[in-house]
């Protein structure tokens, strides 16, 4: 569908997508490698069918379900979401995908489950980045969101990209897009949402927690330790000789959205 | 006569300042290759952070191997000083369009941006002042300034150590997660560190 009609729908992204080549060949999917065209080169071997994911945890009504039957209860809406990574770099990207919260809502979280905790696939005969690694992320990639976020209508899990399923480098069959935080907080190939009362571990946080917080917001003003976060190069455009970049908006220019939800926070302490 | 026919046993084709400049035209190519595809626009998504790094690389490894002429004259017998120079020379070179990638074509110059880079982020600290000492080792290659500085010559070359360890301490910085690239160069370079300890055993002049 034309990204217009997305735009139509209230969830704008104020620019034209990235090219879908660009999309769809610069990914970081460390199960597949660390180099950003690893994900795209190697993932051939992976199978996004059969698939189930388990809703569990602290919900009156657990439940494992069949990839396509997810899709065929909660459909596919296109999204057009800016993407900022964590290194300082963006796109935008039609999504096709449901709110994370219909899910949840058919859940029905309990009274005391506060946070949602997400897994990903572990298969290392099918994901050359996770073999051997001295020094790789742990298996499987773990990430979470406060309930309140999970719930927020941003909050998209997403199946397809550009019209199409979700290819293997993009997360396939099923992926969280949370497009006010960076990048590495929206898990790909998801098989486990279990509802907590705990904050979950999340993966990048394990490995250096001084770099990457919980809560992952985009934010101009907090640096990361290593690169300035106050501007973002805007992938698919600029020559070699000069890369196209913009300041980058606090929570990714979603802020008039998802601000309240961060009203008593210290963004600084709580990055 | 210039004192390059000690090197080679049969007379070259060339003299020793044309094996220099085809020396240092050859090292240019990988770079060159890259420039090429990316001006195509067949290094993918962002051309601009391969050559960036790409470029970062390839000054580290002629960093190596202008600091293995030594160890190998004493170790192997096998003079190639004549190659030190260009080799010198292609790592400043390749550092200098490293870091020309960085601070313009990813920073477009923006002086307030860089100067907190600079200061408050070890990472790019490190690989700056690595930068800025093969600067002065690059400016002070020619014969003048060789005969000009005479012994003072090599007290200033010696900082190549200190260029060394900024850069090995530089990319192992530059990843998310530790990656075994910066080891193998950092291990590399202990090793040619480590030759240079062992001065004393070696034989006396050749």
């Amino acid at each position: 569908a034309p990204p217009e009609a997305v735009l139509a729908r209230g969830w704008p992204a104020q620019q034209a997508p990235t090219p879908k080549k660009d999309v769809l060949s610069y990914n970081n999917f460390y199960e597949f490698g660390t180099d950003k065209s690893d994900p795209a080169e190697l993932s051939g071997d992976f199978k996004p069918r059969p698939w189930s994911v388990v809703v569990d945890g602290l919900v009156d009504n657990p439940r494992t379900w069949d990839i396509d039957a997810l899709i065929k209860q909660f459909g596919q809406q296109e999204r057009l979401y800016r993407m900022r990574c964590v290194e300082a770099w963006s796109m935008v990207v039609p999504w096709l995908g449901f709110e994370l919260g219909a899910l949840l809502r058919a859940a029905a979280p309990k009274a005391g489950a506060r946070y949602v905790a997400f897994t990903s696939v572990v298969r290392p005969a099918e994901m050359p980045g996770q073999r051997g690694g001295l020094f790789s992320l742990k298996w499987p990639y773990v990430e979470g969101l406060r309930l309140d976020e999970a719930l927020h209508p941003l909050t998209l899990l997403a199946t397809g990209v550009y019209g199409e399923p979700l290819p293997n480098q993009s997360g396939a069959p099923i992926r969280l897009v949370v497009p006010w935080k960076y990048g590495f907080k929206s898990i790909k190939s998801i098989t486990r949402i279990t509802l907590t009362d705990q904050q979950p571990p999340t993966s990048w946080n394990q490995m250096a927690p001084n770099e990457y917080g919980f809560y992952a917001n985009v934010n101009p003003m907090v640096d990361h330790p290593r690169w300035s976060q106050a501007s973002e190069q805007i992938i698919g455009e600029g020559s070699l000789f000069s890369a196209a970049r913009k300041p980058t908006e606090l929570f990714n220019g979603y802020g008039q959205q998802v601000a309240g939800l961060y009203k008593t926070m210290d963004l600084r302490k709580e990055f | 006569m210039p004192p390059a026919g000690q090197a080679g046993r049969k007379t070259s084709r060339f003299s020793p300042l044309m094996r220099q400049v085809l020396l240092y035209a050859f090292g240019l190519v990988p770079g060159l290759l890259d420039i090429t595809q990316g001006v195509l626009g067949t290094l993918g998504a962002n051309p601009v952070a391969v050559c960036l790094h790409a470029f970062g690389r390839y000054a580290f490894r002629f960093l190596l191997l202008s600091l293995a002429i030594t160890p190998v004259r004493r170790f192997i017998g096998v003079n190639l000083i004549l190659y030190r120079r260009p080799l010198g020379l292609l790592a400043f070179t390749y550092a200098a369009a490293h870091v020309f990638f960085y601070v313009g074509a990813t920073r477009h110059f923006e002086g307030h941006i860089l100067w907190r880079d600079f200061t408050s982020r070890p990472f790019l600290t490190f690989g700056f002042l690595a930068f800025l000492i093969l600067v002065v080792l690059a400016a002070t290659s020619t014969k003048r300034t060789i005969r000009a500085l005479g012994r003072k010559w090599a007290v200033v070359h010696r900082f190549v150590y200190a260029a060394l360890v900024l850069a090995c301490v530089h990319y192992s910085l530059a990843f998310k997660t530790w990656h075994i690239e910066p080891f193998i160069y950092a291990g590399m370079a202990v090793v040619l560190l480590g030759l240079r300890v062992f001065k004393k055993p070696a034989r006396q002049s050749v």
